[in-house]
């Protein structure tokens, strides 16, 4: 890891909805932190805070039952969550770029391909005219986006799926940001297709330096594309690492037990070990670990207070009162 | 006990609303065959467009087919009177890939779970809440579930419900579309875990469609590999994950991702994408994309092949 100050810096983040059914912590005490040129996975569950994480680094968390209540944001230095709303537009585009599930979704239907990146480009770089075209051609390119001129004209619903992810990545990279948050940009694709785009991912990556969240359900992916993971749960992240870390010496019992119940394509497994349960209700938490109730390493601590961040190894830790690395 | 034997469905493509005269066929399904015999379970992997929910279909008889036929227990189920058909329908079942979606919310379970039973038997009150009962059990829900709707329950809950629907007119057959898709990876386990131990206590056979290689794997016998509407390789599940034949297959099963970021694998990243069902490729409908095509890939269509005992595959390769 270089010894240089990290890109971006996510501290005690703490994003609340405030609903009927009372205050549900999406996000609660999230810190990580991303250098230039990373990749970093989150993984976990549906409603483990992963989606909301990313949006609250963008400032885009649903207001106003969605609150960023808590923490500081710094990208290269600068603290987001004190920025006035113009100034994060400029942020938003230029220095973070997102990538989102569903491109069908995230690009506009009516408006051709070449208007949706020539918007991103004029408004960001204020390009105009015949090098306008150019900049846009150069960012499918990229991409690597076959019959580029041609697909200019083209709307999104005349692309295959795989098409439509890579231009709205065009899209997401045409300014070359320098945080990329993509938030499961294969879930949508078929593995062949999915395959093709995160290797693509990975060259501009090498070329561009631009750093990566990469949220994800799929532990497949994970090991094959990140550098570090952090497993989140119910709001947290219980375990954090290097991908080899966590994948080969799993320490918190969530994350042991996940990577048990994962059927894999390499190895025929006789019986997938269950984890009993149902992820908890986020406006009903306990106090105590959120992952107590189906915990099978559960003490009397556990439900009582929130366990300390252990060091497991260098740059290793788990959110649990008997952490222990063990191999699956 | 169940098999298919030159399937092949076409869907119409129709010019616009007026249009009836079809201008072209989308060849969803194209001349398969497939077999399942008692107690097997056979995997049907393949990405979007394969034709894998068609074939499916054609099984469930939602779908007739255009050519080919469907033989259970050696007889044709077409010629089929309604009495065998009826009796088909109860020995075939399905659970289906949401079950947001394939539960009617203003059913009770009981109501739900009891809704396969035929009419025409008369069965009593009692016998069918106590099938209803039994079959709950063997799924894992609890016998109070029954009174309940189906939004008082999880997604992975809700799928216990499907599958009890499915188990009680005691089939002899399932076929599951992508029966765990909808699920949380922790879900996912509870729910295949049921699913296996069904397999192995009641004996059923299964057609599982899926695009999870990992859960085909965990579930399956054996495993069929479908690429733009045709089987392309078929197999013990065990033999086409240890020694693929088909290059579509080789990739296919590279570019699903181990668990183990130590295990660095040569993986093969195809160029292009799935063909236009409307417009296959000529000869093998893999060789635009195949890594290792021959010249006469392009023109000559590759016949069925028992490579390996047991082990089939449509490969000029081999």
């Amino acid at each position: 890891m270089p010894e240089s100050s990290p890109l971006l810096v996510v501290d005690d983040l703490k994003t609340y909805f405030f609903t009927r059914r009372g205050i549900i912590k999406a996000v609660d005490g999230v810190s990580f932190t991303l250098n230039a040129g990373e990749t970093l996975a989150l993984v976990g569950e549906s409603g483990s805070g992963k989606s909301v994480t990313c949006l609250s680094l963008v400032r885009l968390v649903p207001e106003p039952a969605g609150r960023i209540v808590g923490g500081r944001v710094l990208l290269a230095g600068e603290d987001l969550l004190c920025k006035r709303p113009a100034e994060m537009r400029r942020v938003r585009g230029r220095q973070i770029a997102m990538v989102l599930q569903d491109p069908m979704t995230s690009l506009n239907p009516a408006l051709t391909v070449g208007t949706q990146v020539a918007e991103v480009i004029r408004l960001h770089q204020g390009v105009h005219g015949p090098s306008l075209r150019e900049r846009i051609l150069e960012a499918l390119h990229r991409l690597r986006i076959p019959g580029a001129e041609a697909r200019l004209r083209h709307y999104p619903h005349q692309l295959s799926g795989g098409m439509r992810q890579r231009v709205s990545s065009a899209i997401a990279m045409s300014c070359i940001p320098r945080l990329l948050i993509a938030d499961e940009p294969t879930t949508s694709l078929d593995v062949t297709i999915q395959a093709q785009y995160l290797e693509l991912l990975k060259e501009i990556q090498a070329q561009t330096g631009v750093a990566i969240l990469l949220v994800t359900h799929d532990f497949g992916i994970v090991a094959a594309n990140a550098d570090r993971v952090a497993v989140m749960y119910a709001g947290r992240i219980v375990e954090m690492g290097s991908t080899l870390q966590v994948f080969d010496r799993p320490s918190h019992p969530y994350t042991q037990a996940l990577l048990r119940c994962l059927p894999d394509v390499e190895l025929k497994r006789s019986q997938l070990v269950e984890i009993g349960g149902q992820p908890p209700d986020l406006a009903r938490l306990a106090p105590g670990c959120p992952f107590a109730p189906r915990c099978a390493k559960r003490q009397a601590i556990c439900v009582e207070e929130y366990p300390p961040a252990v060091a497991i190894d260098n740059g290793h830790t788990a959110d649990c009162w008997v952490a222990t690395p063990v191999e699956v | 006990m169940l098999q298919g034997i030159g399937l092949k469905k076409y869907f119409p493509v129709t010019g616009g609303f007026f249009a009836s005269k079809a201008q072209g066929w989308i060849r969803a399904v194209d001349g398969v065959h497939v077999q399942v015999a008692e107690g097997e379970a056979l995997g049907i992997v393949g990405e979007s467009g394969s034709g894998k929910t068609t074939l499916a279909k054609l099984f469930l008889l939602l779908e007739r087919p255009t050519a080919g036929s469907i033989l259970f227990d050696g007889q044709e189920v077409r010629a089929f009177a309604r009495d065998d058909l009826a009796r088909y329908r109860r020995s075939v079942q399905a659970v289906f890939q949401d079950p947001y979606s394939s539960l009617n919310p203003r059913m009770r379970v009981q109501g739900i779970v009891a809704e396969p039973l035929p009419a025409e038997e008369r069965l009593g009150h009692s016998v069918i809440r106590e099938r209803v009962t039994e079959v709950m059990e063997l799924v894992g829900l609890s016998r109070d579930s029954a009174t309940l709707y189906p939004h008082e329950f999880s997604g992975g809950q809700r799928q216990r419900i499907a599958i009890a629907r499915a188990l009680v007119t005691y089939p002899r057959f399932i076929i599951l579309d992508e029966p765990v898709s909808a699920l949380d990876v922790s879900i996912r386990a509870q729910i295949l875990n049921l699913l296996k131990g069904l397999h192995e206590q009641l004996k059923l056979a299964y057609i599982m469609i899926t695009h999870d290689l990992a859960a085909a794997r965990y579930l399956s016998t054996h495993l069929a590999v479908m690429y733009a509407g045709k089987v392309v390789e078929m197999g013990t599940c065990d033999e086409v994950y240890t020694a693929p034949l088909h290059p579509y297959t080789h990739a296919l099963l590279s570019a699903a991702l181990p668990l183990r970021p130590s295990l660095k694998r040569q993986r093969i990243i195809l160029s292009g994408e799935v063909p236009n069902p409307l417009h296959p490729p000529s000869g093998c409908r893999f060789h635009p994309r195949c890594p290792e095509a021959l010249p006469h890939c392009q023109t000559q269509e590759p016949a069925w092949k028992e490579v390996r005992s047991g082990h089939y595959a449509a490969c000029h390769l081999y």
